[in-house]
């Protein structure tokens, strides 16, 4: 049993030597917020870049930081073209909340249910709020875990540094 | 041992075999995973209840690592608890390999060997899941398929064992689910039909568990099969949403439910209203002895199958959550209504910056039932209540921005906690509190922050009156300082007035976080997403570091 594991212990940290450099989201099963089955293949944003911001009602944090940016979504939409992907994980115990929350604060963002955390554990994240930035070629080229205010003008400067200049 | 030298030797290659082919193929994948370790070091303190830890030290950490290659997914984690921090069951002891699978998927089918976690609809009869932080993992061990014959058709199938602390329990768990979105379904027959600019949306949902466990009972004759059946209907439009789910599940004699021989059911009912700046929505559930497990003799958090959250406000501040309420499985009916609505910017009430108002009212009770002397153990009402009161929860929150520096928040609540049945204790009755909270945010300057928070509850049971300060300082983006003080100034016994202080700092950057604290703990309740741990009073030194790569 021990050699068993140890072999495969093994095989990862091979796995690992022989990984080339890239930074992809994975292919998960996630709901829209109208109930829809949406793959996260279908984030996509005409090669602009996109931000995913994972959070839950509950979550006090989340909440200042997705408040925050939504004064400046509309700035930061028509200066890089972002496209903000707000990945609730939050479980049957809230997850009809999150529409009624989201539309009392007016976010414009695209909101996203995940309440079994598949994509949350699909892109290792441990406790939220943990944003990633990803640039027009869908690589992920920054991520942030935790929030103090301003620090959504550190994604912003990220945001500019990742933009492609042939697509603007 | 040849074997392994095998498998080395072949692992040695991949590398080059990488170099070799460029794109694409085994060499050409991602791996990525996180790290987390919360270490504390335990003092004595006689006041607050701190008891000598031996060890003096315990530390919980575990890493996850990922490997994606195109259509192949695998990875694992790996488990320390050297011992468990305080709180967490001592059955997480040593350390090992808990989590290993590999997934592929190909269009339209995915199929997963090894552990993986699943939920079926809301998660009435099946939800594998994890809550880290609480010490909860019912990962299953066995097989998944995933499979989409059609456009709108969804269909997923499980079997396996559930994980129990560093073994697995003993009934094998199978299980079907099929989701129709009618929508989709519908646009392979009309083409022109686009089901994402639908008006009206239409989803139907269907699952069958089932779980066998042999029958050693000397005495009792009981199922070694049971199975469980639910239904789900959702129905959404742009302003409208509406859920409902049904569970019902047959004779299922078990440590919970004093081995009874009664079915058990649930319903579940959700509606809500919402526009840009308004929303109206209420919810309903009824359980009836529906604490579904994979083993009949498991009870606390372990091996659980069905998910039976509360519909409770899940509060965040350290007052609010003082009582937290838990769905008691085995019988209660309760409803939930809320209301909020923003107050525009220039109106009256909403002043320069806006004001946003939520009201939320809860309440559980227990089911109305006559006991019936056989195996049957009692009969319930369906739509009737019973007269015990379990929680009830009545709370205002006014968020509202004074000036482009300065935010405040005001909430007052009043709960109703039935300790004796909701924590299955003896003796304490039912606390009546009155809570509210003051809560202000300041921004010195784009990077600094200064925010605080006050907090009191007064109540005449249990512990009596306790008030909370808290203040923190933020500096982005890397660091942030808190000091927390909360004081127990009403305790009936006055040696038992005590301040439970602690102070924490931490850096972040990027995805890496890490948390200096020193202080002390209060017993209490520790609840993420609806599932509550108890933690013991504690004093001393924690440090914590997580990071994701």
């Amino acid at each position: 049993m021990k050699a068993k594991k140890i072999t495969l212990l093994f095989l990862f940290i091979c796995a690992v030597l022989s990984v080339n450099a890239q930074n992809k989201i994975p292919a998960v099963n996630v709901k829209t917020i109208d109930g829809a089955t949406f793959n996260t293949t279908n984030m996509v944003n005409d090669g602009k870049p996109i931000i995913i911001d994972f959070w839950a009602t509950w979550c006090k944090p989340c909440v200042q930081e997705l408040t925050a940016i939504a004064d400046l979504y509309e700035d930061w939409q028509k200066v890089t073209g972002v496209k903000i992907y707000a990945v609730s994980i939050d479980d049957a115990r809230n997850s009809a909340r999150v529409k009624p929350f989201v539309n009392t604060r007016g976010w414009e963002y695209e909101i996203l249910l995940d309440p079994n955390a598949d994509l949350k554990r699909a892109l290792n994240v441990g406790d939220i709020p943990h944003t990633f930035l990803i640039n027009g070629k869908g690589e992920i080229v920054y991520q942030h875990a935790g929030y103090a205010p301003g620090d959504e003008n550190e994604l912003y400067e990220k945001l500019l540094g990742c933009i492609n200049p042939e697509v603007k | 041992m040849k074997k392994v030298l095998a498998v080395i030797l072949f692992c040695l290659s991949f590398p080059f075999l990488a170099k070799a082919q460029e794109s694409n193929k085994f060499g050409a994948g991602e791996i990525h995973g996180n790290f987390q370790m919360m270490a504390q070091n335990y003092l004595v303190d006689s006041t607050i209840g701190a008891k000598e830890v031996s060890e003096k030290i315990r530390m919980n950490s575990f890493a996850n690592l990922n490997y994606i290659n195109g259509n192949f997914k695998a990875g694992m984690r790996y488990e320390s608890y050297e011992k468990a921090l305080l709180g967490f069951d001592p059955r997480y002891n040593g350390s090992d390999l808990t989590y290993r699978y590999a997934t592929y998927t190909n269009d339209d089918l995915e199929f997963t060997i090894g552990n993986y976690y699943e939920q079926f609809g809301s998660g009435l009869i099946f939800r594998s899941y994890e809550e880290r932080g609480l010490g909860i993992d019912n990962a299953m061990d066995g097989i998944r398929v995933k499979y989409k014959p059609t456009a709108g058709v969804y269909l997923k199938s499980v079997i396996g064992k559930q994980r129990f602390y560093f073994a697995k329990g003993e009934g094998i768990v199978r299980g079907l689910d099929a989701e129709f979105n009618l929508n989709e379904i519908l646009s392979t027959f009309l083409p022109e039909f686009n089901p994402e600019k639908a008006r009206y949306t239409y989803i139907l949902g269907g699952s069958m568990v089932g779980k066998y466990q042999a029958d050693n009972d000397p005495i009792r004759i009981l199922p070694e099969n049971v199975a469980a059946f639910a239904g789900r209907f959702n129905f959404i439009s742009d302003k409208f949403n509406f859920y409902t789910e049904y569970a019902y599940k047959i004779n299922d004699p078990s440590l919970t439910n004093g081995f009874i021989y009664k079915k058990g059911e649930a319903l579940f009912v959700s509606a809500n209203y919402s526009v840009k700046g308004f929303s109206l929505s209420a919810s309903a559930k009824r359980v009836d002895n529906m604490d579904f497990r994979s083993d009949r003799n498991a009870d606390v958090n372990n091996l659980t199958m069905s998910f039976l959250p509360a519909i409770s406000k899940q509060h965040t501040y350290a007052l609010p959550s003082f009582y937290p309420y838990a769905t008691q499985p085995l019988g209660e009916i309760g409803e939930q209504f809320e209301v909020s609505y923003n107050f525009k910017k220039g109106t009256k009430l909403g002043g320069k910056y806006g004001t946003l108002v939520t009201i939320n009212f809860s309440n559980a009770n227990n089911l109305d039932t006559t006991q019936t002397g056989n195996e049957q153990g009692y009969s319930a009402a369906f739509f009737s209540k019973g007269k015990m009161l379990l929680y009830r929860d009545l709370n205002f929150e006014v968020v509202k921005k004074i000036s482009p520096k300065l935010k405040t928040t005001y909430t007052y609540m009043y709960q109703v906690f039935n300790k004796d049945k909701v924590q299955n204790v003896s003796g304490f009755g039912t606390v009546f509190a009155h809570i509210a909270v003051f809560e202000m945010q300041y921004k010195i300057n784009s990077k600094k922050t200064f925010r605080a928070e006050l907090q009191s509850m007064r109540t005449k049971q249990d512990f009596g009156d306790w008030a909370v300060g808290l203040a923190e300082y933020t500096v982005s983006p890397h660091w942030f300082f808190a000091v927390i003080d909360q004081f127990n100034y009403g305790n009936a016994i006055a040696e038992k007035r005590a301040h439970y202080y602690s102070g924490s700092f931490g850096y972040t950057k990027n995805a890496t976080r890490f948390i200096v604290g020193y202080g002390k703990q209060r017993e209490g309740f520790l609840c993420v997403g609806g599932v509550c741990r108890l933690i013991p009073a504690s004093y001393g030194l924690s440090l914590a570091i997580s990071s994701t790569f």
